[in-house]
């Protein structure tokens, strides 16, 4: 087991640099200057000189062949160069929004388990009464209502009943528990509600499908107790798939919350992704994708350590 | 139809200054001004940057030399400086300091801080970026005393005053200048009446009082604090009591909901923005290298029922030529609408509009109209244009670009037709005209055209100190720019700003760069 993860990390190695090679070409493809758009966007008129001036202050002067060997340079102490934007370092700006970020998304995902696997056995209990439809046109809802959409409502709501708006910030949780989830809790409502759709979906059909397996017949017909055929034998073996799908989601919320906290204003991961694209800064766009793809990568190997952990006929030696 | 003329403009100003700024009463001490800004500077630096996204939450540190008034805009008014006075052939310019000014970390400020400033903006060291170099190369300065400054000419220069009061030209330690001549990239010292306490990068930014500002008894605030916020989020922001005002200006259907939701809780400023959307032919492209082209496109855009129209949805409101209406230097209206474009009678205009197309060959004339995928104002100036068009035969494409996709555009001359704006933080026909220029004297000449006539008017002017003379010759040139329509106004803005009734103090100006240091505003509370 600990040989399997020791490889799964070294392979993230690869991975990560491929990514970090094909982003940094695939990144200047792109039309646009982060100069022109500093200095030229508020309408001024800005000499050809100033425009250089601060090219070469930001190191665009060099050629492409040196700016890629200081960057492949820097990856491995983590060195992601400087915002093109800020002129802070990369790993700055990402490690300010990374907390509040990361707090949404672990909150939406408890938001989601919390919510998905008793509605979805619930309604696999009751397949076609009213609660499973009820359940059903919930889940539904929550795949069709876009997160970012959901968010205004939220907005809309609070102030039409209340006039009132969560102060801007983030205060970590430690230091005041109200204020914090007075901030975090509706982006993570907003965006917990569509993972939920998507899981509480998936809970009710992998666990439909587990029940009719013939094990579970067996159990039935020796006259098990039906809470204890779901606890010892129909729950985990359902849960297989629906692990995948939180993995997942949660890898893909971080791309998820590139909306969501531009509508919440929330100073996190995926506004400063919208910013730096805005801008064409090049440098914290590279740093955002490479964290992404680590987040992604290893999501999935969480993923496939629980596996192990849930059905030990796939447990690993 | 309503019109709008310069007295109601400026009427609107003076009723919005009489109305909010709370000149009846006793200013009062203390409290948080909480504000929005609805951008962030990349970094701290006043020399090396062009945007109000600085301005507003960093003016508060910095003094100026002199500065605009606020209430009495545009005049200009000390703000270091004591008092100067101007050598009879104009050429010298003498500074007498106050005195006992310190900078926040306790050092004096004196003449030494004021030329170190300037020589960085003049002759910025390697590394260093100086966005308005240019504009006051022709100056020099000198220090006979710590407590007087002289700038000399080295050539005539018109609105010397003004170009010295942009909000831009921060004074900084010389000190520390000469210890790291960037460290105003990343560190805020500066003498003005608050002290820098935070910045979290995409978030906020807070100040508190300075005591030993040199405006004895202000500022009348304990702090401030500006959040950075996307713009839709102004409003939601001031309802939900995230913060009371922004300062840049809102639209009208923003106004509304404001008022709707607050009533009588909001004080509102109206007036003319030293700003306008301007269409910008490529005359490097054919049909537009023809003056008949052009003009037909201009004279087709009925911009007095436009101002009408479009005000009430946009900030899109005045209509004006190259400088701004009701400005001293502006072509009076009379002399306004004799100019192809601006005529009262738009279907004569527009029938004027079509023999112009027809005598210069051009037939069923499609293009397209390059503009930003910002909504405010820059697509319902280029929808409303595209109809007007469409009513004298002629098809517009409009394709909206992200900014720096369409700066690129618009940079390397690739577009046939281009929504552009103007924007500074003064009326000085210097700033005005950037555009309307060629290429070889403004890097904003993206018409592309290559009359150096304009050029010459543009030198002249910017070489006339007499102020009749001057604006003889800026009438001159507007005329003359107008009527080649190598670029032309749409409309001019109107600046909204709608705040909490509480924040006292505060002036409307044409510029939204302006009178932002918040030393006289108060929270009546």
């Amino acid at each position: 087991m600990l040989w399997y993860v020791i490889r799964r990390l070294i392979l993230v190695i690869p991975t990560l640099i491929g990514v970090a090679i094909a982003v940094f070409f695939l990144i200047r493809v792109m039309p646009g200057d982060v100069v022109v758009v500093k200095l030229r966007a508020d309408g001024a008129a800005v000499s050809e000189e100033a425009i250089q001036a601060e090219r070469k202050r930001l190191g665009l002067d060099k050629p492409l062949y040196e700016q890629f060997y200081d960057y492949m340079l820097g990856l491995p102490r983590l060195d992601l160069g400087k915002s093109l934007w800020t002129g802070e370092a990369v790993t700055k700006e990402i490690a300010l929004r990374m907390p509040v970020s990361f707090q949404i998304a672990i909150m939406a995902a408890l938001i989601a388990v919390l919510i998905a696997i008793p509605l979805g056995t619930i309604s696999a209990l009751y397949r076609d009464s009213w609660i499973d439809h009820t359940v059903r046109v919930v889940a539904v809802s929550g795949l069709a209502i876009p997160s970012f959409w959901l968010g205004m409502l939220i907005i809309l709501g609070l102030l039409s009943l209340f006039n009132w708006l969560p102060k801007i910030g983030y205060v970590p949780f430690w230091q005041d528990p109200i204020g914090n989830l007075a901030v975090t809790i509706w982006p993570a409502a907003s965006v917990g509600y569509r993972y939920a759709a998507v899981a509480t979906r998936m809970m009710r059909s992998s666990l439909l499908e587990v029940m009719r397996e013939d094990y579970i017949r067996t159990a039935r017909a020796k006259g098990v107790w039906t809470r204890l055929i779901m606890r010892r034998h129909a729950l985990r073996n359902a849960l297989l798939p629906v692990v995948t799908v939180v993995g997942l989601e949660f890898a893909f919320l971080i791309g998820g919350l590139v909306v969501t906290e531009q509508v919440f204003n929330i100073n996190g991961i995926g506004k400063l992704f919208v910013d730096a694209t805005a801008r064409g800064d090049f440098n914290l766009i590279q740093g955002l994708v490479l964290l992404i793809a680590t987040i992604f990568v290893l999501v999935n190997l969480i993923v496939d350590l629980l596996y192990g952990w849930l059905d030990p006929r796939i447990r690993l030696t | 139809m309503r019109r709008t003329s310069i007295p109601v403009v400026a009427m609107g100003i003076a009723l919005a200054c009489a109305a909010g700024s709370g000149q009846a009463a006793e200013p009062k001490r203390g409290g948080v001004l909480n504000f929005g800004v609805v951008a962030e500077p990349p970094n701290y630096d006043c020399h090396g940057s062009t945007t109000f996204a600085l301005v507003h939450p960093i003016a508060p540190h910095y003094s100026l030399l002199v500065k605009f008034d606020g209430k009495d805009y545009p005049k200009v008014v000390p703000d270091l400086a004591q008092s100067w006075s101007v050598s009879p052939d104009g050429m010298t310019y003498t500074f007498k300091l106050r005195t006992g000014v310190k900078f926040h970390d306790g050092s004096p400020l004196t003449s030494a801080d004021i030329k170190a400033s300037y020589d960085r903006i003049i002759s910025p060291p390697p590394g260093v970026v100086s966005i308005r170099k240019a504009y006051y190369s022709d100056l020099a300065v000198e220090t006979p005393d710590p407590a007087t400054v002289v700038f000399k000419l080295k050539n005539p220069m018109a609105g010397v005053l003004e170009a010295l009061a942009s909000p831009f030209n921060c004074i900084y330690s010389a000190a520390k200048l000469a210890q790291n001549p960037k460290y105003p990239e990343t560190e805020i010292m500066g003498s003005g009446p608050f002290t820098l306490v935070s910045h979290v990068r995409g978030t906020s930014w807070e100040g508190k009082r300075f005591d030993g500002y040199f405006d004895k008894g202000k500022p009348y605030l304990d702090g401030y604090k500006a959040f950075f916020v996307k713009s839709n989020a102004v409003v939601p922001g001031i309802i939900g009591g995230q913060f009371d005002a922004e300062f840049r200006g809102r639209n009208p259907s923003e106004k509304t909901q404001l008022l709707e939701k607050m009533k009588d809780n909001l004080a509102v400023f109206e007036g003319t923005w030293v700003n306008n959307l301007m269409i910008v032919f490529n005359t490097t492209r054919k049909p537009f290298d023809d003056v008949r082209v052009r003009q037909a496109l201009s004279m087709a855009i009925d911009r007095w029922g436009g101002s009408d129209a479009l005000s009430r949805i946009s900030i899109l409101k005045f209509v004006g030529g190259v400088m701004r209406p009701g400005y001293a230097m502006s072509l009076p209206e009379a002399e306004l609408v004799k100019l192809p474009g601006f005529s009262k009678d738009i279907a004569k205009s527009r029938e004027d509009a079509k023999k112009l197309l027809a005598d210069a060959g051009v037939k069923d004339l499609k293009f397209k109209l390059l503009n930003r995928n910002v909504a405010e104002p820059y697509t319902p100036g280029a929808v409303y244009s595209i109809d007007q068009w469409r009513r004298i035969g002629v098809i517009a494409e409009h394709e909206q670009l992200e900014t720096k996709l369409y700066q690129d555009r618009v940079a390397s001359g690739d577009f046939d037709v281009a929504i552009e704006f103007q924007a500074d933080f003064m009326d000085d026909p210097t700033a005005q005209f950037s555009k309307f220029l060629t290429k070889a004297l403004s890097p904003s000449g993206y018409s592309g055209h290559t009359d150096t006539k304009i050029d010459a008017m543009y030198e002249k002017q910017r070489r006339t100190i007499d102020v009749a003379e001057r604006t003889k010759i800026v009438r001159e040139m507007e005329r003359y720019a107008l009527t080649q329509a190598y670029n032309v106004p749409l409309l001019w803005w109107q600046r909204i700003i709608v705040n909490h009734k509480k924040i006292q103090g505060w002036y409307i100006t044409p510029s939204h760069y302006l009178w932002q240091d918040l030393s006289t505003v108060w929270l009546d509370q």
